[in-house]
């Protein structure tokens, strides 16, 4: 192709998920920092071969799930305390009858905390993203099925395409290719 | 000193079966699962779809002929005002139950061979959910008005009661509704993305791209993707526990005799679960014979742990019904007593649903009893045609709850015999058209079974795997 196309980044096929595992630890030794693995499933242990820690996705999702109460109490106890009195059973409306008002506390509790989770995951994940350049390396549907990736971006600072090539064919990647955006 | 090494070899019985049998490779599954979304249409499936879909259509059609025309067409009366449309709608979300078990609970107590069933379970879940929700949808009577459940400002300054349980369960169901949704979601985005990946058209390409959100599989994205499927299976479990509490709750709270008992919650949970299972299997077998090459991922093992949780929750559901009788006795209440020894269990029809009870006791105590032989969950016609006991003892359960406690109460100038309408019975074989009709072009168009999560069941995907040299 004549027009000039920017390099994203290098790409190595592995054959499995234990050389894969290897040759992360590598690549997080020599100090790589934009790089990513791409498998069918996710391979447990990989994140500490990566050098990433906890996922800590759970933190919105607690905020998420707390708004979700708060909701629920004002939204319950609003109209039952003052705007709309329903006297049930003979018994008083006010804040003596909360436990009544607890299974919607709860089941709106559950919703917004679903919400987030799912909302948050695909934030942190950046999807959608209908376009990314890995996609134009045509092994990489391979990564639906049974093939193990291993990509490293240009952007990172210790990128060259001549010593990156070496170290990823060094480590026993296979197909390393050159990944344009 | 020679040391003898003594190796003493695993008992053949505690060796674990593998979950995916003849040790088959990652891209198998890939091929064996996306084929059958792949394959042009079989004849079967048209030959199925049709009359299913017919009678989800008579059923469409009585729905519309019950609210042009009201609640009267229905057999209900003043005395029972509850009758098919609440046991339909009890029958309905508790089989949704199996698959938010399988999904979620079965995944926080690690149990691996949940991966190759909880996709086809959760999509029940939601299809079954769909048809519950149509009844007490209907029931309300005029249905333009229904949206006064929800706690909308309007112009009247009208809020619902928060106190009263049948608003609960209008929470209850609709989030688990909308939480079974994102869950299954979740799950199926990266076998979306395998299917995208394996598109040849371009609608296929196009259409299963634009659901697959741009899923690239970087260890970086599933980090995340892990932690969100454990939080929503987390927040699942309480969920689906607390569903078919609230719905017990519609009975427990009121002082009906026989629907005023503390057991009840507990009691619909274990219903919900036992009746659950029983649809799965009745769905999962006939879609192994149809396609035998799922065999390797819906193994003898799955069918076998399948039973075991039916005959499981069958006895608790069999404990409570036995404590229900054992209560009415010990707690000397005249109506509870009148409830349980006349209407219930009584003899030779003395209450007008002896039959139902004696039913329910068969189909849901006893015929599960069957699985405790090994030989009977071996074999999948004794587990079909046990769980078909199962799919009707269940609908009886909620049936002689419902009729039994409302033809028959304090009153008796109040009591009135209850049978159904046509309209009532052909709605209800309709929501039968609905759910199958639905499961069908589930599998017609999305992957049945998770592959990337029976991937990971693979010996391949352990990290410390080193294939064995051939010998």
């Amino acid at each position: 192709m004549a027009e000039y196309r920017k390099v994203y980044g290098l790409g190595a096929e592995f054959d499995g998920v234990a050389s894969l595992m290897k040759a992360a630890e590598k690549i997080r030794d020599e100090g790589f920092s934009k790089w990513d693995v791409h498998t069918p499933f996710p391979v447990h242990g990989m994140d500490k071969a990566m050098g990433l820690g906890k996922s800590w996705l759970s933190a919105p999702v607690f905020i998420g799930g707390a708004a979700g109460t708060l909701t629920a109490v004002l939204l319950e106890c609003i109209p039952s305390f003052s705007l709309y009195k329903v006297i049930v059973h003979g018994k008083p409306f006010d804040w003596r009858t909360i436990p009544a008002f607890f299974p919607i506390m709860f089941e709106l509790t559950i919703l917004c905390a679903a919400f987030t989770t799912v909302f948050s995951l695909m934030i942190f994940c950046g999807l959608p993203k209908w376009y990314h350049p890995v996609f134009n390396w045509e092994r990489f549907s391979r990564m639906t099925d049974d093939g193990f990736f291993l990509v490293i971006e240009a952007g990172d600072p210790k990128f060259s395409e001549s010593k990156t090539r070496a170290l990823l064919e060094g480590i026993g990647g296979a197909h390393v290719t050159l990944i344009h955006d | 000193m020679p040391e003898t090494i003594v190796t003493l070899a695993t008992p053949k019985e505690l060796v674990p079966v593998p979950l995916v049998t003849r040790e088959r490779k990652l891209n198998w599954i890939t091929e064996n699962v996306s084929s059958i979304v792949e394959a042009p249409t079989p004849l079967w499936w048209w030959v199925a779809f049709i009359p299913c879909a017919t009678l989800a259509l008579i059923g469409l059609l009585c729905i519309g002929y019950q609210i042009s025309n009201g609640v009267g067409v229905w057999g209900e009366n003043k005395t029972v005002g509850w009758a098919w449309d609440i046991t339909n709608f009890v029958f309905w979300i508790g089989i949704g139950h199996a698959g938010t078990l399988i999904s979620a609970i079965l995944f926080l107590s690690r149990q691996k061979w949940r991966t190759s069933i909880n996709r086809a379970a959760e999509a029940m879940t939601l299809f079954a959910v769909i048809c519950a929700g149509i009844f007490p949808g209907i029931h309300v009577g005029r249905v333009w008005m229904a949206w006064y459940l929800a706690p909308l400002p309007n112009s009247y300054g009208i809020w619902p009661n928060f106190r009263s349980p049948l608003l609960w369960d209008v929470f209850a169901v609709s989030t688990y509704f909308t939480v079974s949704v994102l869950f299954w979601y979740t799950g199926l985005v990266p076998d979306l993305g395998t299917l995208r990946d394996r598109a040849k058209s371009r609608i296929k390409k196009y259409f299963y791209g634009a659901f697959a959100l741009g899923w690239r599989g970087g260890n970086r994205q599933w980090r995340h993707y892990e932690m969100a499927y454990l939080i929503l299976a987390g927040i699942s479990t309480p969920l689906v526990l607390s569903v078919h509490s609230v719905v017990s709750f519609d009975f427990a709270t009121s002082i009906l005799p026989g629907w005023h008992t503390t057991i009840f919650p507990p009691y619909f949970v274990a219903g919900a679960i036992f009746g659950g299972f029983g649809m799965v299997l009745t769905i999962m077998l006939p879609a192994r014979l149809l396609y035998p090459q799922l065999d390797d991922m819906l193994t003898r093992q799955h069918v076998d742990k399948m039973a075991k949780i039916i005959l499981l929750t069958g006895s608790i559901v069999g404990y409570a019904y036995l404590m229900e009788l054992f209560i009415a006795y010990y707690g000397t209440n005249k109506y509870e007593m009148f409830t349980f020894f006349h209407q219930r269990a009584g003899w030779n029809n003395g209450g007008w649903y002896n039959t139902y009870y004696y039913c329910m006791m068969t189909c849901n105590v006893l015929s599960p009893q069957v699985f405790w032989s090994k030989r009977a969950r071996g074999n999948y016609i004794v587990v079909f045609i046990i769980c078909m006991f199962v799919n009707a003892g269940m609908w009886y359960e909620r049936f002689v709850i419902i009729a039994t406690s409302l033809t028959q109460d304090f009153l008796p100038s109040s009591w009135r015999h209850y049978h159904p309408s046509w309209v009532e019975v052909w709605t209800f074989i309709g929501t039968f058209g609905i759910f199958l009709s639905l499961f069908l072009l589930f599998m017609r168009f999305l992957p049945m079974i998770a592959m990337s999560e029976v991937k990971l069941v693979t010996p391949e995907a352990d990290p410390h795997h080193h294939p064995e040299p051939k010998h």
